[in-house]
């Protein structure tokens, strides 16, 4: 298999917020400034990367029936790790999170990608997958993040960026906000995305004729 | 008695419908830009030329954005039906006419390109456009949204509450004594010499204008009626003032032009009855519990959400059906 592949394809193809839309509920509440949506999104790259390798390596022993009570005591212990990690050596990011750091235990993008994927593949495979997966969710939250806080405040972490005058729309920084950012993002995907699909269907129709070409 | 004669060139043969009435979207939404003309001309005499360039900002970024969503979309670009030039129009005469020039603007563009093309354009929106862009603008800027030129003075950058906003935070008496006494209260609300938004200020002139409305057919009486009446009669039950309530605020322009929005209220007449009760109750009880002094924006939108649910409870009858 090919692992860059594995990797890509969390970052655009299925990008668990723009593409699949999975675990919106973040991307909503801790993007209204770039420190907590950048933070969240390393703490959920992870936990999503160590619970596909362990899945991965338990997968053998666990029973199907009882798969998904396994997968979530496996989530709880590494988010409980992470939490007392980020409590001890970055406390502003602990605070900034606040209630939302502990809900990582049922974001569904983990679970999803534990089921779908680290359930039927090796360790390695696994690995590159979570931290793709993981990848794609920290970028989308940088982007709503970075939209919501430069245009929102005229700041990009805490420093000032656009002129002092700039008096930006609070409402970015509200709920409202969230979700309008969100929507116009995943549309501008679904363009890419149908942009994309529409050129590789006409490489493979100009394929198709040069093989045919050559056929005759 | 004459033989008739068989003129072929007046027989035509064709699908149904055969019969077409000389209405058009165009026709009704200029129509109902000139319904607000009085109020909007008004406005400029009143608050000066910044109206002026507030309505022109307004209209001409929804326009703008109109235009230039169609033409990336593909589809036929439909600036001329009037619709984008009344939402601009509309969100203008909702907004006071201090705010600098950027505000207006994205509001317009939010209302036309979120409000109504994200759902399909022209008659899919679920909500009010020009409610959307004021919505979304005092949420955006809730200290420039909220202040008002004053009643007396012209001059810029004198500002004062309106009388929502007054009886709010002071109370009765203190609004009385604002005006002087009762009588001229009345007056000066039915005249329009009173702070608030562009166009809501001149009851007698929003109210001539839906008065022509509903004379052309366009809305049905029984919204405004029954949304402003349900407001009297509401604020009456709680020991309010119902007429000033009734004129101030933005309830008349709510209730005339934006409550009867074709595309945004239930299909029958029942439907839109019920509508307007509801709009109006839930102006009623943001103006007396809730946070905002005025509340007639989000009583609008709030009945816009449930406008599909109001029309699955009033569909007619099927002819011969049972019931």
């Amino acid at each position: 298999m090919n692992y860059w592949a594995i990797f890509k394809k969390g970052i655009f193809e299925q990008n668990p917020i723009f593409r699949l839309a999975l675990s919106l509920c973040p991307a909503l509440a801790v993007t209204s400034n770039v420190f907590s949506a950048l933070g969240m999104g390393m703490a959920v790259m992870f936990v999503i990367t160590s619970n596909n390798v362990i899945v991965s390596i338990v997968r053998r022993w666990v029973n199907p029936k009882v798969r998904v009570p396994v997968f979530i005591t496996i989530i709880a212990t590494i988010v409980t790790l992470t939490q007392l990690l980020l409590e001890a050596f970055l406390p502003a990011l602990y605070k900034e999170l606040g209630i939302y750091l502990a809900l990582i235990v049922v974001f569904a993008i983990i679970l999803a990608r534990a089921e779908v994927f680290a359930m039927k593949n090796g360790i390695v495979p696994s690995f590159f997958d979570g931290l793709g997966m993981g990848a794609g969710f920290a970028l989308a939250m940088l982007a709503v993040g970075t939209i919501r806080e430069v245009f929102g405040t005229g700041a990009f972490l805490g420093i000032p960026v656009l002129p002092a005058s700039y008096n930006g729309p609070l409402i970015l920084i509200l709920a409202p906000g969230a979700f309008m950012v969100i929507g116009l993002m995943i549309g501008m995907f679904n363009v890419i995305g149908q942009w994309q699909d529409k050129r590789a269907e006409e490489k493979q129709k100009a394929n198709q004729l040069t093989v045919q070409r050559g056929e005759a | 008695m004459t033989e008739a004669k068989l003129d072929l060139g007046k027989l035509s043969v064709s699908a149904s419908p055969h019969i077409r009435c000389d209405e058009s979207i165009a026709k009704i939404m200029w129509m109902v830009n000139l319904a607000l003309a009085p109020a909007a001309l008004f406005s400029i005499y009143r608050f000066g030329w910044s109206s002026l360039t507030i309505m022109v900002l307004c209209i001409v970024a929804a326009v703008v954005t109109e235009y230039a969503i169609q033409k990336w979309q593909g589809k036929p670009v439909t600036i001329n039906d009037g619709s984008a030039f009344l939402t601009g129009l509309l969100l203008a005469m909702n907004i006071p006419s201090t705010l600098p020039w950027y505000m207006p603007v994205f509001g317009s563009i939010v209302a036309i390109a979120i409000a109504k093309h994200t759902m399909g354009g022209l008659g899919f929106n679920i909500f009010n456009p020009a409610l959307v862009g004021r919505a979304v603008l005092l949420a955006s800027w809730p200290v420039a949204m909220t202040k008002w030129p004053t009643m007396t003075s012209q001059i810029d950058g004198m500002t004062s509450a309106t009388p929502l906003g007054i009886l709010k935070l002071q109370g009765y008496e203190k609004l009385v004594e604002v005006f002087g006494d009762k009588m001229t209260m009345y007056k000066s609300l039915f005249l329009g010499s009173r702070s608030g938004s562009m166009g809501e200020t001149a009851a007698i002139l929003l109210i001539l204008g839906g008065v022509f409305l509903i004379y052309r057919g366009y809305i049905k009486w029984q919204v405004p009626v029954v949304m402003i009446g349900t407001v009297g009669v509401l604020t009456a039950v709680f020991g309010q003032d119902p007429i000033m309530h009734m004129m101030s605020g933005g309830l008349i322009l709510g209730a005339f032009f934006m409550a009867t929005d074709m595309v945004t209220i239930p299909i029958t007449v029942k439907g839109q009855v019920v509508f307007a009760a509801g709009a109006g109750a839930l102006t009623v009880l943001i103006r007396l519990l809730g946070g905002y002094p005025e509340g007639v924006c989000y009583a609008i939108l709030l009945m816009n959400a449930v406008t599909p649910l109001i029309d699955l409870g009033f569909k007619p009858r099927k002819f011969g059906a049972r019931r």
